[in-house]
This record gives structure tokens, C-alpha cells and sequence, in this order.
């Protein structure tokens, strides 16, 4: 029980992270159709910016813990979400017209440009960071067994939470949550109606840049390490996470998420911990068999 | 073209490959008037539209858009939402295009689109709930409840749009065309599917448009009783040729037009006219 528990409060910790990233992927999806594979690369390229405002901020002595993770919080959405607007604007918005496969293999591409710049710039070895924040509370403990929820786990979820909860009231309340879901539903139409639809599109890049570099920073905290090649895996995860909540489905992402980071913790605790990914990567053959639709998503209407 | 004219469409041409679908076509439309583009199916109307709201670049010819204060526009030069923001075109489909998943207040207020992002400082004050921009939004607000009311929807205001009756959803996409503030709304068929009653209704609805806001409408539509009634001008149609152009009374009474169109029930004119064709 108190093993479980303990996994439990692990699983949803990790699960938040991949959640953040699945909803960047979600998002693109339900707007331009496309899967940016790029978006993994995104994440990463958040944790690096994340580890580079550390270091300045502390090289410049500025150490108070909660000043350093807000401006380190500000810093890497800011330029992640530039970052986020940049791929869109030269590797897919020249390709909005074109046939359904170019955007794609253009993301694909656009991933290992990400990588490798990262790869080339900041060095192949994998980076480390001293633990920032410390320490947790012991919440029950049994037979010599505590169970802890640590400071960053209570980070990772409250930040998530808000950041969720900031992101459906953008969506559901504000002007351009309005236009975000009009041009999901009919791009066309929306211009007509004088919704500048290309910016739209470039601002649902932004905003979904902006939630990876979180789930970037988060990782950072959580792990201490990033590398050039953590995109892949974390995507392709949260991907995973995105098509089980259903694809286009924004509460699915996050469900997904949840799900990918228990499913996966889990199956390491009680299992094994060298099978973890296949266990998330079966669920996505599962699921893309035997629910196609995902768990909160809508049957695919083909427009006319 | 006089100074009343809001529209002026010249030597409009369109092909598709071999086929002229609109030829040479000239008209034009009154300030503050009603003018319907009849003429039996494929005879390119829809065509013409879709070259006035940018679908299609006309392959020849000019169109051209004046407003009120006498700045003008050439609609085939202007691309996408620039025909909706600038020039203030609006339109509604033959096939119904509502955003089905949202709201219908939703649907009116992503119609203000572009009052909303000038107030909202382009997204950056509106994030912040600058008092500008909470202002416009109320008054976005109230306009969207405005027409709600006048098209009798208002009780309906927090439904999915998609789960309107028939004929609402053709009301609501009218009123959320004018929630944009056009200076010319085209209406692609507003009777389609109606009955008698309703499509009564619509006339009186085009009428009341057309006289509160002064608002210039191009129409195309099938159902005479309604271009009839409303029209202040008619231009007919047939395989992409003008060959009538005048009230009501002279349309109707034009041997031309009879002979192509309106002496027999449509499916007959069809027929006759790729039989002589």
C-alpha cells in the first residue's frame, strides 16, 4: 500500500510533464491537422534554456529560490515560445497548401535540425544541475517504509495546475480561444469573418511552445539533467499521451498524460524498469486499435 | 458606375480549365439597396461570389467595392480575411457554415474578431484586462445580443450552434454575418430549405437589415417569392452571361428572362437551356 502510494504520487508527478508537452501536440493537431514532430524537440530546447537562465542567474548572484524559478519560468517560455513560433513560420506555414504528407516530413526535419543544433551548440554530453529545490515532507511511514511527496513534486503539480487552469480560460473565455476554436472548426469560414488565420495558427505554436518549456523546466528539476536527445523519447511519449486521451481533445492531452506517466511508473515499480517505454508504447498500439477516437476524442468528420 | 453604386463588378470572366463558368460579366449594385443574381443552376452565380469574397481569382475583369466615405477597394487584389477586414464584405453560405461546437453568443462574438484585437492591443492588453478592452468586449457583447434578440434566439444564447433547427442556423449565420458590420452582405440562397412561412420571415429580415443599418445586400436565390418581394434590382443570369437586368417588374415581364427561366418551373428551364445550348 504505501509502495503503491508512493509510485502513485511519482506517476502523477512525471504524468504532468508528459501532460504539458501532450497538449502542445494536441493543439496543432486540432488547428492545422498536422502532427508536429518537432514538438519533442521544443520540449528540449525548454530545459536548455531553463539550465542556461540557472547558470546566469547565479553567475549574476542572484539566488533566492523562488525569484530564480520565476524569472527562470518567464525566460524559458518567452524564447521557447519564440522558438515555437519560428519552426511554424518557416517549416510549415510555406507548406499550409501543399499535400497532407509535406508539413509532416517538414517536422520530422525540423526535429533533427532542433537536435542537432542543440547537439552542436551546448555539446553532446548530458548536462547536470545541483538539485534546486529540496527537501519534501514524509507523509506516512509503515514497516520502514516512508512515503515522501518532495518540494518538487509539489512544484511540478501546482504549477501544472495553474498553468491548466490559465490555459481554459484563454481558451474557453478570451478572444483568441474564440478564434483558436473557430479556425479548428472551419479555417474558411473564420477569414471571412476577418480572423486572421495564419496568426492564429502562429499563436497556437506559441502558446503550446510555451507549456513544453515549463514541462522542460520541470524535467530539469526533476531529473537535474537534460541532453540534446531527450526530445525524442519525452515526445514521442507524450504523443503517445495525446492520441490515448484522444487527439484534438485538450482535457484528453492532459488525461493522457496522467495516464502515460502512471502506466509507465508503475510498470517499473512492479514490473521492470527496462521495459517501462514498451509498456507506454504498447498502450499506444492498443489504443490506436482498439479505440481509435482515444479516450475523450470525437470521430473524425471529414470536412467538405 | 454612379456614386451610388457600391459595387462594381466589370468584365468579371472565370474559367476553369475549358469551362467559362462566368463571361464578361458586368453589374453593378446599389448603395443601400437589395440586388439579386438569379438564373437557373450552373448558371455561375455562386461563381461570382466566390470571386467577390476572394475564393477565386477572377481569370479577367475588376471588382470593385466603394464605401460610404468614398475609399475604395478591388476585391481580386485583396486576399483572405483582408476582404472581411478591410473592405467589410461579409457572406453566408448555400451550405450552412456555423462554428457547430461553440456557442451561439460565440459564434456572433468571433465576428467582432477584429474591434477586439484593435482594443485588445493585439492580444497583449487583453491578457492583462486592460479597461479598453473590457469595454469592448461588453460592447461585442451587447451587439451579439443585439442581433440574438432580433433574430428571436436570444433564449438559446450558451446552445451549441449545431443544434439548431434548419431554419435558426440560417438566421444565426445571417445575424453573425452582421455582427462583422459589412458594408455589403452577400447572401448565397437564404431560403434554401425553408418553408413559406419562414422564408416570408427572411424577407422581412432582409428588409429590416437593409433599412436600420443601411447595409448593401447582394443576394442569390431561387425562391421568387422572396427576390420578388425584397429585390430592389435584378441581374439574370445564364451559362455565365448577363442577359437581363432591371426591377422586379421588368424582369418579370422581360421575354428573355421567361423564355430561359421563369415561364417554366426550373427543372423544365434547366432542361430546355442545355437542350438549345
Amino acid at each position: 500500500m504505501d509502495y503503491f502510494a508512493q509510485q502513485l504520487i511519482n506517476g502523477i508527478a512525471l504524468g504532468s510533464i508528459y501532460g504539458l508537452i501532450a497538449i502542445g501536440y494536441t493543439m496543432v493537431y486540432g488547428i492545422v491537422g498536422m502532427i508536429n514532430f518537432a514538438h519533442g524537440d521544443i520540449f528540449m530546447i525548454g530545459g536548455f534554456i531553463a539550465l542556461i537562465s540557472f547558470l546566469v542567474l547565479v553567475s549574476i548572484g542572484v539566488t533566492a529560490v523562488p525569484v530564480v524559478l520565476l524569472l527562470v519560468l518567464i525566460v524559458a517560455m518567452a524564447t521557447t515560445a519564440l522558438y515555437g513560433w519560428t519552426v511554424e513560420r518557416i517549416a510549415y506555414r510555406p507548406l499550409r497548401h501543399s499535400f497532407r504528407l509535406a508539413p509532416m516530413l517538414s517536422a520530422i526535419g525540423m526535429s533533427f535540425v532542433l537536435s542537432n543544433f542543440s547537439q552542436v551548440s551546448q555539446g553532446a554530453r548530458i548536462k547536470s544541475i545541483a538539485p534546486i529545490i529540496t527537501g519534501g515532507y514524509t507523509l506516512f511511514e509503515t514497516g520502514g517504509f516512508a512515503v515522501r511527496l518532495s518540494n518538487i513534486q509539489i512544484f511540478i503539480v501546482l504549477t501544472t495546475v495553474a498553468l491548466l487552469l490559465a490555459f481554459s480560460w484563454l481558451v474557453g473565455r478570451t478572444r483568441l480561444g474564440r478564434d483558436m476554436r473557430a479556425c479548428e472548426q472551419d479555417q474558411t469560414m473564420a477569414a471571412l469573418l476577418g480572423v486572421d488565420v495564419d496568426r492564429t495558427i502562429s499563436m497556437t505554436f506559441v502558446i503550446g511552445a510555451a507549456l513544453a518549456s515549463v514541462a522542460g523546466l520541470m524535467y530539469l528539476l526533476y531529473y537535474g539533467v537534460v541532453d540534446f536527445f531527450m526530445g525524442f523519447v519525452a515526445g514521442i511519449k507524450a504523443f503517445t499521451a495525446a492520441v490515448l486521451g484522444g487527439i484534438g481533445s485538450l482535457p484528453g492531452a492532459m488525461l493522457g498524460g496522467l495516464a502515460i506517466g502512471l502506466i509507465e511508473t508503475f510498470w517499473a515499480a512492479y514490473f521492470s524498469s527496462e521495459y517501462k517505454d514498451v509498456a507506454a508504447f504498447s498502450i499506444l498500439i492498443v489504443v490506436l486499435i482498439f479505440l481509435p477516437t482515444g479516450l475523450l476524442g470525437r470521430p473524425e468528420v471529414e470536412k467538405v | 458606375m454612379t456614386g451610388s453604386d457600391i459595387l462594381e463588378v466589370t468584365h468579371l470572366s472565370m474559367t476553369f480549365g475549358g469551362i467559362r463558368a462566368v463571361s464578361d460579366l458586368s453589374f453593378t449594385a446599389g448603395r443601400g439597396a437589395i440586388t439579386a443574381l438569379i438564373g437557373p443552376n450552373g448558371a455561375g452565380k455562386t461563381t461570382v461570389f466566390n470571386c467577390i469574397t476572394g475564393f477565386y481569382k477572377p481569370t479577367t475583369g475588376m471588382i470593385r467595392l466603394v464605401h460610404d466615405d468614398n475609399r475604395d477597394f478591388l476585391l481580386e487584389r485583396l486576399f483572405d480575411f483582408r476582404i472581411a477586414k478591410r473592405a467589410r464584405v461579409a457572406r453566408t453560405f448555400q451550405n450552412i457554415r456555423l462554428f457547430s461546437g461553440m456557442t451561439l453568443l460565440e459564434n456572433l462574438m468571433v465576428a467582432q474578431h477584429n474591434p477586439l484585437m484593435r482594443a485588445s492591443g493585439f492580444t497583449v492588453l487583453g491578457l492583462f484586462g486592460a479597461p479598453g478592452y473590457r469595454a469592448a468586449e461588453r460592447a461585442a457583447i451587447d451587439r451579439a445580443r443585439h442581433w440574438l434578440d432580433r433574430i428571436g434566439l436570444i433564449a438559446r444564447a450558451d446552445d451549441a450552434a449545431g443544434n439548431l433547427p434548419y431554419g435558426d442556423q440560417r438566421r444565426l449565420e445571417i445575424a453573425r454575418a452582421m455582427c462583422t458590420e459589412p458594408a455589403l452582405l452577400c447572401l448565397d440562397e437564404p431560403a434554401a430549405g425553408l418553408n413559406a412561412r419562414e422564408s416570408e420571415a427572411l424577407g422581412e429580415l432582409l428588409l429590416s437589415i437593409r433599412g436600420d443599418t443601411g447595409t448593401s445586400l447582394l443576394l442569390i436565390e431561387h425562391d421568387m417569392s422572396v427576390v420578388m418581394g425584397i429585390s430592389d434590382r435584378i441581374v439574370v443570369l445564364d451559362h455565365g452571361v448577363r442577359i437581363a437586368e432591371g426591377t422586379p417588374k421588368e424582369i418579370r415581364d422581360d421575354p428573355r428572362v421567361i423564355a430561359a427561366y421563369l415561364g417554366s418551373d426550373e427543372e423544365d428551364a434547366v432542361a430546355e437551356m442545355e437542350g438549345s445550348a
